[in-house]
């Protein structure tokens, strides 16, 4: 990087650091991305009818810039991250990803008019770490409550772990993946992952 | 009629107890690479039978119920039942210790039936009166009986000895399953579970997109569903021990090392336990990370061959974890 670049780039930091200190609330953030992307779908006769595509084109431009998906894969990885070199952790987040992009996608799809309320957040000031909890009321079952585990970064708060009914997503992928590692290896389950993955591209 | 009733459920238990049994006799054959699973053999046979059954049968018959009914009268079809069912909810509340809850389910159960028509429409939700999830496996687990081991049954799906011990209690007091009139009975049995399963028909999408493995990924789903409803979705943080059972530290266990351990005669040094000895004695558990370590790090390859002969299962371990099923 030349001396300019470098400069440049301190003041884009400095431009930056502003904006964040006025930061979004965590609950604030999801409410607002939840409401925004559900008001999208309500309208999008694309999205109603089965467009995979297109709802995972939103998925990725609207929802995914807010996961910290490098600790999401690192924590349903578990102690085997620490061994993977730092080239198949980054395989390891690329394949997570789009599965979990794609997984999302489908349960969003099946998203009908249903009332989403959010809890008001018990968290202080200081809490770097907070968890958003909300639930969609449905008729003659329990709600179903989805929480939000968030961490403040530099960029604002990230999501680092969803729970569905009390299931965390990223556990629930630790001992699946910790099988895999054991009798294939790590670069065995970024080859099962790619090809999950695969698969499900090619049902769409 | 009674006796009918009864001895559908003298049936039922005959079943479970048969299932039981297979499972205790087939525990011993299979691995146990999962505390909380033990007979992960039979049970991944009786996820397998059940797959089968939902194919051919009940996620078709579900999706027809789905095509042929509009919205509104399946919602009033689970509406109904889950009135019914509220009552034996008000019961295990209460039996939790949760007064306020059990009463707010027996006003839900009133409210429903007269202003609801029979229960067909939830008003009382409507009212504020949320519904709660509750059943006698969930009272046993908050009096403080354990999990017991994973358990698989036919038909009924994931469930644990605890739960399966709960839902003997809860079938015997469900009104649906009681009723005297069986054509009426088996209708309404039939009926209800057709709506179940056409509930759950979404959610049975998502996971088979989601899941690398369905049947450790159901399990997982189901102990931790579970846990978070004993606790009313409060649950404290997982105990440390619970975790690191979990994540029983094993290396990349490459298919070029495995072979390599296999071909070259060579065991950990003294300080090392041989791995048969682990496999038996889980507290030695814990020494199986100097191991492996030493094998990833091709350590163990250089020590001096003044040690015993490898047992077999060393090898094995290294190249599917199934040291049972090699002894």
């Amino acid at each position: 990087m030349n001396a300019r670049a470098f400069v440049f780039s301190l003041l884009l930091a400095g431009f930056a650091a502003p904006a964040s200190a006025q930061e979004v609330a965590p609950d604030v953030l999801v409410k607002g991305i939840s409401n925004e992307v559900l008001e999208i779908i309500r309208k999008d006769k694309d999205i109603q009818s089965g467009n995979t595509r297109k709802i995972v084109d939103l998925v990725e431009t609207r929802v995914l810039p807010h996961f910290n998906f490098n600790r999401m894969t690192a924590y349903a990885v578990g102690v085997n991250w620490r061994r993977a070199s730092s080239e198949q952790q980054k395989l390891l987040v690329d394949e997570f990803k789009t599965l979990l992009v794609r997984t999302y996608s489908t349960a969003l799809s099946s998203y009908k008019n249903q009332v989403i309320d959010f809890k008001p957040l018990r968290a202080q000031t200081a809490d770097t770490e907070v968890k958003v909890r909300s639930e969609i009321r449905q008729s003659g079952a329990q709600a179903v409550t989805i929480d939000y585990s968030m961490e403040k970064t530099v960029s604002g708060w990230k999501v680092f772990d969803v729970e569905v009914g009390g299931v965390s997503l990223v556990a629930n992928y630790r001992e699946t993946f910790t099988n895999e590692i054991r009798s294939v290896g790590i670069d065995g389950l970024i080859k099962t992952l790619a090809s999950k993955n695969k698969q499900l591209e090619a049902k769409t | 009629m009674n006796m009918n009733a009864k001895g559908m459920r003298v049936s039922g238990c005959a079943i479970f107890a048969l299932a039981l049994a297979l499972a205790v006799l087939s525990g011993c054959a299979t691995t146990a690479s999962n505390p909380r699973d033990p007979i992960e053999g039979f049970n991944r046979a009786m996820f397998g039978f059940n797959e089968a059954v939902d194919r051919a049968v009940l996620k078709p018959v579900a999706e027809g119920y789905r095509a042929v009914l509009p919205a509104p009268v399946r919602t009033g079809v689970t509406n109904f039942f889950g009135n019914i069912e509220d009552l034996w909810i008000a019961v295990n509340n209460v039996l939790q210790g949760k007064v306020v809850d059990g009463v707010q389910d027996l006003l839900r159960v009133a409210v429903n039936t007269v202003f609801g028509i029979f229960g067909v429409i939830d008003v009382a939700s409507d009212m504020g009166m949320q519904k709660h999830n509750e059943d006698f496996g969930q009272t046993l687990g908050k009096w403080g009986v354990g999990n017991g081991a994973y358990v698989v049954m036919p038909f009924f799906g994931p469930s644990t000895v605890r739960d399966v011990g709960g839902r003997m209690v809860d079938m015997y007091v469900d009104p649906v399953v009681n009723e005297g009139n069986i054509p009426l009975r088996n209708t309404a049995v039939a009926l209800r579970t057709i709506d179940l399963r056409a509930n759950l028909l979404d959610a049975s999408s998502v996971l088979e997109q989601a899941a690398l493995d369905k049947y450790t990924f159901v399990r997982d789903a189901f102990l931790q569903r579970r846990r978070n409803l004993i606790y009313d979705g409060n649950p404290p943080p997982e105990p440390r021990a619970a975790l690191d059972a979990d994540e029983q530290p094993l290396s990349a266990a490459a298919p070029a090392e495995v072979a390599v351990a296999a071909a070259v005669p060579v065991v950990p040094p003294v300080q090392a336990v041989p791995d048969a000895a682990v496999a038996e004695t889980p507290v030695a558990e814990a020494t199986t990370p100097v191991i492996y370590t030493m094998f990833a790090d091709g350590v163990a390859l250089k020590t001096p061959n003044a040690v015993p002969e490898p047992s077999p299962t060393t090898a094995v371990r290294f190249a599917d974890n199934v040291v049972l099923q090699a002894k």
